[in-house]
């Protein structure tokens, strides 16, 4: 073989157990990575990222087998290799960063006792050493209070700083290799910058060679040196990193790279005298006695798409629960078509509460998982139109076409035997059965893949103008905002920082709050990261003078 | 002595379960997958190999050179047991619809003979009337008849089962126990099922002073033991139904509901907490569904799986408080036979077992009827339990 690869897989197949029998999930995969190498493995869910990203350990999840290929780890044959060997391997040579860090620590322990249990148990270092090692780590990946932070437990440390805990963990033994799997998909735009530089940092001082799994190209533009794109257990194209983005060869990958392209021509400005659908006027509101909102006014106009941006805990979610009555503000009014609504839903009438709907971000939980299609739909048809019967039935067969699903084949199913894009779907086709004239959509893009993001967004603005419908749109996603939206109103810690319409939004001056929101999200180009630290890096040092 | 020969016995075992993994790395087996098997082996995995060889030359060296009674019975009754489960199974894969046989398809052999008990006990109780060969409080005048109806073994070949200290026949009340102990238990469990799952989704849904008043009050009924709490009680309800007979029944199944439903009521208070949460609550919540549509069909779906595995566990509970106050003499009244009572009038029986089993048969046959249909309950909500906590439903 080989002697520069480090990693070695040729004609990797892995299959898994489905109804008791075998489906192929990765076909003939070869992948070589040198040392000091980052290669990036990009894919929509279900093309076998991680599958592969595991078996390049030799592991594989339960219910799945290697049958057939071979896979060398500089030299070994981690396919035949026996137990022993591979437990002297993985977690000293070969190294594992999970998606979910939150998931990923055990909540019992502090974190530094978890970090140092890899170096003891391969006898690289005693527990004192690496402590300290854990600290010097900590300080590298510009931690806050690096000595004191080990000490705590996951829940009391926050989730990009959780995320960098676990790189560090990984470095615990001078891996040779390390597989990051979607490292930053589950943070907000402004911490997942700090994972990413402390990441490439870390990699670099080290010269480890690292398989970096995403669906965000951006990202994967930032971090890896050559690129690998999959789709159902089969390679697309490889090549590096800069090719790859300029010079795309496969139509597939083409169309991944033209999902950011959609975009919506922004709607003229209302005149002021129309009333607006929904308002918020002076709408303060707290958690038990926690304030969460502070003197939030914006309006949304018919036909409109408003979309409210911030980071997590910034209150957007807060202020859709205020609308639909779900959390009765402590002051201020929620007005619907010029007229106060009451505080609670429970006072409500019924009309109102049809007029105003939601749909969620994770339709996993949004839908009842023991009633059928036909259940959850029909539910509001009949609820609110009194149809029954026949009629009924007509109606969610109508209502499934609107949302481009085939009622024959879907309409007896359960929400498990849907996909992620078909269940949000179903979310929206369940807003629209009551006849709404205004939706909340609650970050529902956020947990898809682009491209069937895309999808839905594209399905959401057809609706809008077909029914003449309002949207509030809660997302983090700067790219959603710029597809979708008429109006943006930026949140921070439960107050609106910034409002206007979206093309001056993104026109500069900003407000700061909104340069860094949009300077954050990572763009399509290799030297994004580089020039965007440079630049805050400047501005750090001037503001110190 | 014994203590040596158990000395010996384990270190043996632990020997040969290293030798026995030795010698399997050592030959190179024809398939590749025993020698990757044998490669990775723990020693412990190699031991109980072993331990599992010993245990069953164990059994066959009591069955066959020792013949002890009641061990030859309990592996005969295991056997016929284990083999009507698989026959019904077997039987179940090939009659009946494409669904039922897919059914049947994906059932354990446990499973198989926890329904083919169930629907022979529900049988024997609905048509107890046809089958029962006597009344069950006819007395006839041989008393103390041995199980077998061999009259050389002290038998009576009209008695199958034999007869209790008054003369009844007791596969009679055998029969009749089904109805009566097994019907009663069932409609117990039931009503304090309803009782409970509604007080537990109503303070999960709703929280704050309902969720205390409820709680607390659950709290107060559980501090006091049990089968106390429901001796008093029944001391009670005695006292006022008198001597109406069926009001002492009526009585009983409202208190055992009563203060079984406290089980229920954490379980599902702490199920519907963890579904409450869901976004399919608030979207039916914010839809303006009324609080009866939110508990029986949002909620209850939901939380089906560990209700019915607690229903299951629950049913054999009250069953055998059930038996147990019938055996402290409060329960189902004479002269309508029940397995409690029966269990209690023949239990000095049980001191015969060393030099006569088959008087000392005479309790188990009850004992044995009820153990029979707890075991078999249990096998079936591990199964539902197990096919439910797949994806599909």
């Amino acid at each position: 073989m080989d002697d520069q690869n480090l990693v070695l897989v040729k004609n990797l197949k892995i299959e898994g157990l489905a109804d008791e029998k075998w489906i192929p999930i990765v076909n003939g995969i070869d992948l070589h990575l040198k040392k000091g190498e980052v290669l990036g493995l990009i894919g929509e869910s279900g093309a076998g990222k991680s599958t592969i990203g595991l078996a390049a350990m030799g592991f594989t999840r339960e219910g799945c087998r290697i049958s057939g290929g071979e896979i060398y780890f500089d030299g070994i044959d981690l396919v035949n290799a026996d137990a022993k060997t591979k437990r002297s391997l993985l977690g000293k040579r070969i190294a594992y960063v999970a998606q979910s860090a939150a998931a990923g620590f055990n909540p019992a322990h502090r974190i530094i006792d978890q970090h140092t249990e890899g170096p003891v148990q391969h006898r690289v270092m005693s527990v004192q050493e690496s402590r300290n090692d854990a600290i010097e780590l900590y300080r590298k990946l510009q931690l806050p209070s690096p000595k004191e932070i080990g000490f705590r437990y996951p829940h009391q440390v926050s989730g990009g700083q959780l995320q960098r805990a676990m790189t560090a963990m990984a470095m615990s033994c001078r891996p040779d290799m390390i597989v990051f799997d979607e490292p930053t998909t589950a943070l907000d735009v402004t911490t997942q910058i700090e994972v990413l530089s402390a990441i490439r940092d870390i990699v670099e001082q080290f010269d480890t060679a690292a398989i970096y799994i995403t669906h965000d190209l951006a990202v994967v533009a930032q971090m890896a040196d050559r690129v690998k794109v999959l789709l159902k257990g089969d390679q697309i194209e490889e090549a590096d990193t800069v090719t790859m983005l300029s010079d795309p060869q496969e139509e597939y990958t083409k169309s991944l790279w033209a999902v950011r392209t959609f975009k919506r021509p922004t709607k003229p400005m209302v005149s002021s005298t129309t009333t607006p659908i929904v308002s918020l006027k002076g709408v303060n509101a707290s958690y038990g006695k926690t304030p969460v909102l502070e003197n939030v006014n914006f309006n949304i106009h018919p036909g409109r798409t408003v979309a409210v941006v911030g980071e997590s805990g910034s209150g957007k979610s807060t202020a859709a629960r205020c609308i639909v009555g779900l959390l009765p503000p402590t002051a201020g009014d929620v007005l619907f078509n010029g007229i106060p609504l009451p505080a609670h839903y429970k006072k409500r009438t019924k009309q109102d509460l049809q007029k105003i709907q939601m749909i969620y971000q994770m339709a996993d939980t949004a839908l009842n998982p023991r009633k059928t299609i036909f259940e959850i739909i029909g539910r509001p048809v009949e609820f609110f139109l009194g149809l029954r019967g026949k009629e009924k039935r007509r109606r969610v067969e109508e209502l499934m076409e609107q949302i481009e699903m085939d009622p024959m084949t879907y309409i007896d199913r359960l929400p498990s035997e849907l996909s992620g894009g078909q269940k949000q779907r179903i979310g929206i086709a369940r807003a629209l059965a009551s006849e709404p004239s205004f939706i909340i959509c609650d970050e529902v893009t956020s947990a898809l893949d682009q491209l069937v993001a895309e999808g839905i967004l594209k399905l959401l603005a057809n609706l809008q103008d077909s029914f003449n419908l309002s949207y509030m749109f809660i997302t983090h996603d700067l790219a959603t905002v710029r597809a979708i939206a008429d109006e943006v109103v930026v949140m921070k810690n439960g107050e609106v920082i910034e409002q206007g319409l979206k093309d001056d939004m993104f026109q500069p001056p900003h407000h700061p709050y909104t340069e860094l929101l949009l300077s954050s999200v990572p763009e399509m180009d290799t030297t994004w990261l580089d020039t965007l630290l440079e630049s805050r890096q400047v501005d750090k040092t001037v503001q110190n003078h | 002595m014994i203590l040596v020969y158990l000395i010996i016995s384990i270190v043996g075992i632990f020997a040969l379960g290293w030798l026995f993994r030795w010698t399997g790395q050592k030959i190179s087996w024809p398939k590749e997958e025993w020698n990757i098997y044998f490669r990775d082996m723990s020693y412990l995995v190699g031991v109980g190999f072993i331990f599992g060889v010993a245990l069953i030359l164990f059994t066959l060296y009591v069955y066959f050179i020792l013949q002890i009674k009641f061990f030859v019975w309990g592996v005969q009754l295991l056997v016929i047991c284990g083999v009507s489960g698989y026959i019904f199974r077997f039987l179940g894969r090939r009659i009946g619809t494409e669904g039922s046989r897919k059914l049947f398809r994906s059932m354990p052999v446990t499973a198989a003979f926890g329904i083919l008990t169930v629907i022979l006990y529900a049988l024997l109780a609905v048509f107890a009337d046809f089958i029962a060969p006597y009344e069950q409080d006819e007395i006839f005048e041989v008393i103390n008849a041995l199980p077998g109806g061999n009259p050389d073994l002290g038998g009576d070949p009209r008695f199958l089962l034999g007869t209790d200290q008054l003369g009844r026949d007791l596969l009679t009340r055998l029969i009749y126990g089904a109805q009566n102990t097994v019907g009663i238990a069932f409609a117990t469990t039931v009503f304090s099922f309803l009782i409970g799952i509604t007080g537990g989704f109503l303070a999960a849904t709703l929280g704050g002073w309902v969720d205390q008043v409820l709680s607390r009050a659950v709290d107060a009924l559980m501090a006091i033991p049990q089968l106390i709490f429901a001796l008093l009680l029944m001391t009670i309800a005695t006292a006022w139904a008198g001597s109406n007979k069926v009001m002492i029944m009526v009585y009983m199944v409202l208190i055992i509901a009563v203060l079984d439903s406290t089980r229920v009521y954490r379980l599902s208070r702490a199920v519907g907490l963890n579904i409450v949460v869901m976004d399919f609550i608030e979207a039916a919540k914010v839809r303006g569904e009324t609080l009866r549509y939110l508990l029986f069909r949002e909620i209850l779906p939901n939380a089906m799986a560990p209700l019915l595995a607690e229903f299951g566990l629950r049913f054999c509970f009250v069953f055998l408080t059930i038996s147990a106050l019938s055996f402290l003499g409060i329960g189902i009244q004479p002269p309508l036979a029940d397995w409690g009572t029966m269990v209690r009038d023949l239990a000095q029986f049980i001191n015969f077992a060393a030099f006569s089993p088959l008087t000392a048969t005479l309790p188990l046959l009850a004992a044995g009827a009820i153990a029979l249909l707890t075991v078999a309950v249990n096998f079936i909500v591990d199964w539902v339990l197990h096919k439910s906590s797949g994806l599909k439903s």
